[in-house]
């Protein structure tokens, strides 16, 4: 199945991947009028340190641990593509606890939301991989 | 008190910045900056630290900025200009030589805009590239004076070592160290995957580019830098470098702030030591050293490579490449005046050398005269910016053309012209590794490819305009050009009629 991947090598720091990835999830006209003014939590986040910067979202991992653990039945897998069920979510935290990547986030609403491949917004290629600059974001299998 | 005013304003529309700080995350020369007040988060910018070279604005995710020429001004003065006005500040306030970098900006003549291309109508078919072959290859060398035979009448083959092109251009020299390793990898993936060479400049071949070795020319310059048994060997020519157009009769000087640690491998010289070329090449004094210095490479590396003398277009060129056609070299490539660099004197850059246009029909008629042009192959640069340049060029005379500054606009370049500062946001002139990045060799050389393939689309649909189909029937076909606006004497020089005539 094709996976968002990303090449730290090419990783520039520009968090560009974030505010392509929230706007691509928030919808709307354009990008300002969407985002101005608003904070951003968007699914994937850049983790630096010193020179080093890299993007991280969800591995959609073949045996995912978080679906396991999910004590409301919320987290699913469909083709591959683990997905939330927004409506079933407790926001328990326990997905946060166990996912070894540390990719899912708390929505203000207090449940979680996750990279779902920009499955659940209408863009066939992701929107983090679409905007990435240096093609340090690739959507490929692998 | 500094009168260094600030060149360009950066616009921000603040209606539509969402604060995400690309802008400040990407400007190496730290124009923007997010300020936390009380009030809320502003941008601000730094105008005199600007370059205008648009990495922000392409980067903008909001399309918020542009960057506008400063309109504060100076009375009018039709004598001392902005910039004399200017220079004139900023050598008071530094007491150095200026130093510009890419091509001679200046408002002289381009000879290319004033020469316009035939096509055929009625009385001799055009021919469509799409339906009809068209031949864009090019072999570049010495070429056979005549047909020799054995006794028994047979064709005895002389083959002089040649350069294959499958299309008439070539990316001109650019040493690593000038320009990143991104950029040439970049350049040699394409020159690879297009069928002809790039040029590794004086800097040496980086060991991780030897697998390239046969689309790569290796230079022999003034310094020698890099230069060593494996290099030549690996080279499909060996360039040797007398001059440059950007900044003929003078060396080069890379600081030593660039020579890193991969720089001073590749280079052979110790880290952080100031990479200097000498003006001219101590041991070539006239033609007949010259004619040693070819002969030793040949000898190197078994009369297998051709040898490119490059020399910048200067007043007395034609004499100049009649002697270097006679020195045993195989292709003489002329640099223009408005050649690229990654630093030069301004003044040398702006006001030294002739233009490559006029210096390429003296060439190419002095060597037709002489009865030499089959000697050499001739590849001319400096300022080849469309495929209409490079048809010009071949019909006045040229074989090929080295590119060069059009390669970094694909790669990216904005044509800032501060390369000698060292810090390109495209990751393109500089060693700092954070911007190297930016550079990813997937893009670069993918774009470059695009490149040339759309300028060989167009080279053939002018020729077959013409009704030409080879390049060899192009090439020295002056009469497929016409001059505007010029005078007889540049026509006489360009041996082109006047349109109409």
């Amino acid at each position: 199945m094709k996976r968002v991947y990303v090449n730290e090598k090419w990783c520039l720091g520009c968090h560009l991947c974030e505010y392509n990835c929230a706007y691509a999830n928030v919808g709307g006209i354009n990008m300002y009028l969407s985002l101005k003014d608003k904070k951003i939590s968007p699914n994937v986040r850049i983790e630096e340190k010193d020179n080093i910067t890299y993007a991280v979202a969800c591995r959609h991992c073949s045996d995912p641990i978080c679906l396991k653990s999910c004590i409301a039945g919320a987290i699913s897998q469909e083709d591959g593509v683990i997905k939330i069920n927004k409506d079933k979510c407790v926001g328990c935290h326990t997905c946060i606890l166990v996912c070894p990547y540390g990719v899912l986030h708390l929505t203000d609403n207090g449940v979680m939301q996750k990279c779902e491949l920009c499955t659940n917004n209408g863009s066939k290629t992701p929107a983090c991989v679409k905007g990435c600059p240096n093609n340090a974001i690739v959507f490929m299998e692998k | 008190m500094n009168y260094q005013y600030a060149e360009f304003e950066v616009v921000r529309n603040d209606d539509r910045c969402i604060r995400c700080r690309v802008c400040e995350r990407q400007c190496a020369n730290e124009v923007h900056k997010l300020v936390e007040t009380k009030k809320g988060n502003f941008m601000i910018s730094d105008e005199t630290k600007c370059v205008d070279c648009h990495r922000c604005v392409s980067l903008c995710p909001t399309r918020a900025l542009k960057i506008v020429k400063s309109d504060l001004t100076f009375r009018k003065n039709d004598n001392w200009h902005e910039s004399n006005i200017k220079e004139i500040y900023k050598q008071a306030e530094t007491g150095g030589v200026l130093l510009s970098s890419m091509g001679n900006p200046e408002n002289f003549p381009v000879y290319f805009d004033k020469i316009l291309i035939n096509a055929s109508q009625v009385t001799n078919p055009s021919i469509d590239p799409l339906r009809e072959p068209m031949e864009t290859k090019v072999s570049l060398g010495k070429r056979n004076h005549g047909i020799k035979r054995d006794k028994d009448g047979k064709i005895v083959p002389q083959k002089y070592p040649s350069l294959e092109l499958n299309l008439p251009i070539m990316f001109s020299a650019m040493s690593y160290g000038s320009i990143s390793y991104n950029a040439h990898e970049s350049l040699a993936r394409a020159a690879r995957e297009l069928g002809t060479y790039y040029n590794t400049g004086e800097g040496g071949l980086h060991q991780d580019f030897y697998k390239y070795g046969k689309n790569t020319i290796v230079q022999v310059a003034s310094g020698r830098f890099g230069v060593f048994e494996d290099y030549l060997e690996t080279g499909s020519a060996i360039e040797i470098k007398m001059g440059q157009g950007a900044k003929p009769g003078i060396g080069g000087h890379l600081p030593g702030e660039k020579i890193t640690e991969d720089v001073s491998k590749t280079r052979m010289i110790p880290v952080g030591s100031d990479a200097i070329s000498p003006a001219p090449h101590h041991d070539i004094y006239s033609i007949e050293d010259l004619r040693q210095l070819v002969f030793s490479l040949k000898e190197a590396t078994n009369y297998k490579k051709p040898i490119i003398v490059k020399v910048a277009a200067v007043h007395n060129i034609s004499a100049i490449a009649s002697g270097i056609a006679r020195s045993g070299a195989d292709i003489i490539a002329i640099d223009g005046f408005r050649g690229g660099t990654g630093a030069a004197p301004t003044r040398i850059r702006d006001n030294v050398g002739i233009p490559i246009e006029l210096a390429l029909a003296s060439v190419d008629s002095r060597l037709r005269e002489e009865g030499i042009r089959d000697n050499v192959s001739l590849v001319v640069g400096g300022s080849i910016r469309s495929s209409a340049d490079i048809v010009k060029a071949i019909a006045l005379g040229a074989d090929a053309v080295y590119i060069a500054t059009s390669a970094l606009i694909a790669l990216g370049c904005h044509l800032c012209r501060t390369c000698q500062a060292g810090k390109c946001n495209w990751g393109i002139a500089t060693q700092v590794p954070e911007l190297v990045k930016r550079l990813n060799p997937d893009i670069g050389s993918k774009k470059l490819v695009n490149l040339l393939t759309a300028w060989n689309r167009e080279i053939k649909e002018l020729m077959g305009g013409m009704g030409i189909n080879s390049i060899e029937a192009l090439r020295g076909n002056r009469l497929m050009l016409r001059g505007v606006g010029l005078t007889q004497k540049e026509l006489d020089i360009l041996g082109i009629k006047h349109a109409g005539e």
